[in-house]
């Protein structure tokens, strides 16, 4: 693969397009397909036949539009959305290619929903079909993989991305230049690169749906991260839980491998670079970057202490390089627009989009890109569409089970790394579960708290024995038979698991505990004292041993 | 070294056995392709039993141990056969706070059976799932991996009816 030969592909994709005055596209990534989208797309195919309108109509299979609680989602050439169409209506939808939309079908696009977005990593979602790379080259795919293996030097490269300001997108926002150039600088006869696609967190789709709408460009991101970092071999460890991202992971790579871009001797220069995936096996705590090294391995996905850290000695004891599916996602535009045009977008220390994974109670559910400093206000009331059935706002939940809940005297606050984690939660992986009065915080503390529990690995005592006796006490509070002096040790438990675990897992679980402590005390010692549940979720019962 | 070891021989005749074989030989016969190789036997088999566990190990030339920690570490495997069909009830965040803990109450109560078991005739298994990233669709719950969105009590017990009387 030449760069004249990738210009190639991309001009005669774009003459094979160009064909097609007419489209329909549909969303198949995992959401609408359980909307039933597929039998829409094949009866829009065979209504296409029937007509014999296939040579200047196109259907096309697409990736995530975003507003997944409407599914499946429509568009046409016509610059129309259509939402909840079923495969009834492909003769009424292909006759609006031609003249006025369906009116009961149309969703409408001028709304905060997708007016606030800006995408940058969502830019091929919805647009190209995830199953073929030529429609990826086609929207300038691998581009930014040809710049930088040609015009650019590794540290040229790493400059670039420091030069953006990208943080990770896991979760704890590392700064990814300079995780880069430590791997870089580290020395090992292999490195490697891992790309974190364990999306762990309950209430968080973001990776998944990347990783269905446009999987080639988290290969290209991870392609430009082994030539920056010298690494010549490569995995994706993604959960077995998502057999439509592992298929589509496959194709590609096996495209990719086709033309070229993937294995020996890429745009014939000396770079060679091999993908494998790893298939996850449901394990949280795996997302942690020492425990997903050991389940790379072949072992029990446990973590261990830091330092060394994985760029000095990770997978098989060398150096390397893990980031998260939406960081790689980045990395292509960065280099095709250069840092300095990435670093503009977002706030000053937290730089870029954020890809959110919007759900709860809130009108509008789905899948959003926002730049960096947005309000949670503007998340929850505008583009999330505020509450439905005209209820109360109580709370917005950030990053899962290691993060906190905001209530709302936190909505004005912006959306960013430093503030999130001033306001005791963490920015995540990009959960944002909205939460209004139907929901008790005791409740929603004791379910984060369970699921902690049952995802330790059991290694350090600290968080094995802590949220077994956390998520009791939480159990009790909840029964109604818990005392104040309960609410005492549970604070100070949180103390002990924050100071002395041995993972982010642990670490972290008393995140969602304190966030509630602090903000909703009130409802815990209602609970407590008056033996009431303000939201009545809970009932007064003698519990048993947590199971 | 290793030529002196003998290739093991699989338990039995059945044909799914040499998908596992391909498996274990694309990871090199090494230990760090175990988790790969469960996977296989996962997808052939339905589930790792005795057997199988130590057929790997011994492929893989690991200590049964290290198999059996492996498959019992990580939720997705499963030891036990599942039923002939299986419905999953997600449990992750968006989810619970849609109604998912109804929706498991009444499944339980209609199957008398809890989480990770399977009904005494075999016919329907109950899982929970962490989260299956449908939360735009809580509550969800999947029927012989057919995800359904949206889900209410009455349309869970519905669905269940048409198994347990089929």
């Amino acid at each position: 693969m030449t760069p004249d030969e990738l210009e190639q592909i991309a001009e005669s994709e774009h003459a094979e397009q160009g064909k097609f005055t007419q489209r329909v596209n549909v969303c198949v990534a995992a959401g609408c397909l359980s909307c039933q989208s597929q039998s829409l797309k094949d009866s829009l195919e065979q209504e296409v036949s029937r007509r014999g309108t296939g040579d200047h109509c196109q259907i096309k299979g697409t990736g995530c539009m975003g507003l997944c609680s409407e599914g499946p989602l429509v568009s046409t050439s016509a610059g129309v959305l259509y939402k909840g169409a079923t495969a009834a209506d492909s003769s009424a939808i292909l006759d609006s290619l031609e003249g006025a939309p369906v009116e009961r079908l149309v969703c409408p696009t001028d709304v905060p929903f997708f007016q606030r977005q800006k995408k940058i990593v969502l830019e091929n979602s919805g647009v190209i079909d995830p199953e073929r790379v030529e429609d990826y080259i086609g929207a300038g795919g691998y581009t930014a993989l040809i710049k930088a293996l040609t015009e650019m030097s590794p540290r040229e490269v790493i400059d670039e991305v420091t030069r953006s300001g990208l943080r990770g997108r896991g979760g704890a926002g590392y700064p990814t230049g300079l995780k880069w150039s430590t791997v870089a600088k580290s020395v090992g006869t292999q490195k490697y690169v891992i790309c974190n696609a364990d999306e762990g967190d309950p209430g968080a789709f973001m990776d998944r749906s990347v990783l269905e709408s446009d999987p080639h460009r988290v290969l290209e991101g991870m392609l430009i991260a082994g030539y920056a970092v010298g690494a010549a071999e490569a995995y994706i460890y993604v959960r077995a839980e998502y057999p439509l991202a592992i298929k589509r992971l496959r194709n590609a790579i096996r495209q990719a491998e086709r033309i070229g871009l993937l294995g020996s001797n890429i745009c014939g220069t000396r770079f060679s670079f091999r993908i494998d995936l790893r298939l996850g096996a449901g394990a949280f705590v795996c997302g942690e970057e020492t425990a997903l090294i050991a389940s790379v391995e072949g072992k029990r996905g446990t973590p261990r202490p830091r330092p060394p850290y994985p760029a000095m000695e990770g997978l098989f004891g060398e150096p390397t390089l893990i980031n998260n599916v939406e960081t790689y996602a980045n990395v292509a535009p960065i280099i095709r627009n250069g840092g300095d045009w990435y670093a503009q977008i977002g706030t000053e220390k937290s730089k870029g989009t954020k890809v959110f994974a919007l759900a709860g109670r809130v009108e509008n559910t789905g899948l959003v890109e926002v730049p960096m400093g947005i309000s949670l206000r503007e998340m929850v009331f505008e583009i999330g569409g505020g509450i439905p059935g005209g209820r109360k706002f109580k709370a917005v939940q950030t990053g899962g089970p290691s993060g906190g809940c905001l209530p709302s005297d936190c909505l004005d606050m912006p959306v960013d790394y430093e503030s999130l984690a001033k306001a005791g939660s963490i920015m995540g992986s990009g959960g944002m579960i909205v939460m209004d009065e139907s929901s008790c915080m005791v409740d929603v503390a004791r379910y984060f708290m369970d699921f902690c529990m049952t995802e330790s690995c059991g290694k350090c005592i600290p968080c094995r024995v802590g949220t077994y006796q956390m998520h009791r006490i939480l159990s009790s509070v909840a029964a109604m038979t818990a005392t104040p002096e309960d609410l005492k040790v549970l604070a100070e438990l949180c103390d002990l698991l924050k100071h002395t675990s041995l993972c982010g897992l642990g670490q972290s679980a008393p995140n969602p505990v304190l966030s509630t402590l602090r903000s909703f005390g009130e409802e815990y010692r209602a609970h407590v004292e008056d033996h009431k549940c303000p939201a009545g979720v809970c009932t007064e019962q003698p519990v048993g041993e947590p199971a | 070294m290793a030529s002196y070891v003998a290739k093991p021989v699989p338990p039995n005749q059945d044909k799914r056995w040499k998908l596992v074989d391909a498996t274990i030989r694309r990871q090199g016969q090494q230990a760090r392709g175990l988790i790969e190789t469960l996977h296989t036997v996962q997808e052939a088999f339905g589930y790792l039993d005795e057997q199988a566990l130590r057929y790997v190990a011994t492929s893989l030339r690991v200590p049964l141990s290290r198999a059996y920690g492996v498959a019992t570490f990580y939720h997705f495997f499963t030891l036990k056969p599942a039923g002939e069909h299986t419905c999953v009830i997600c449990m992750g965040t968006a989810c619970y706070i849609k109604g998912a803990p109804q929706l498991l109450d009444a499944v339980q109560r209609d199957l008398g059976i809890r989480p990770g078991e399977t009904t005494p005739d075999k016919k329907v298994s109950l899982l929970t799932a962490r989260c299956l990233g449908s939360c735009g669709l809580a509550p969800a719950v999947v029927y012989d991996q057919e995800v359904a969105g949206k889900v209410s009590t009455a349309a869970v017990r519905e669905h269940l009816k048409k198994w347990t009387h089929a």
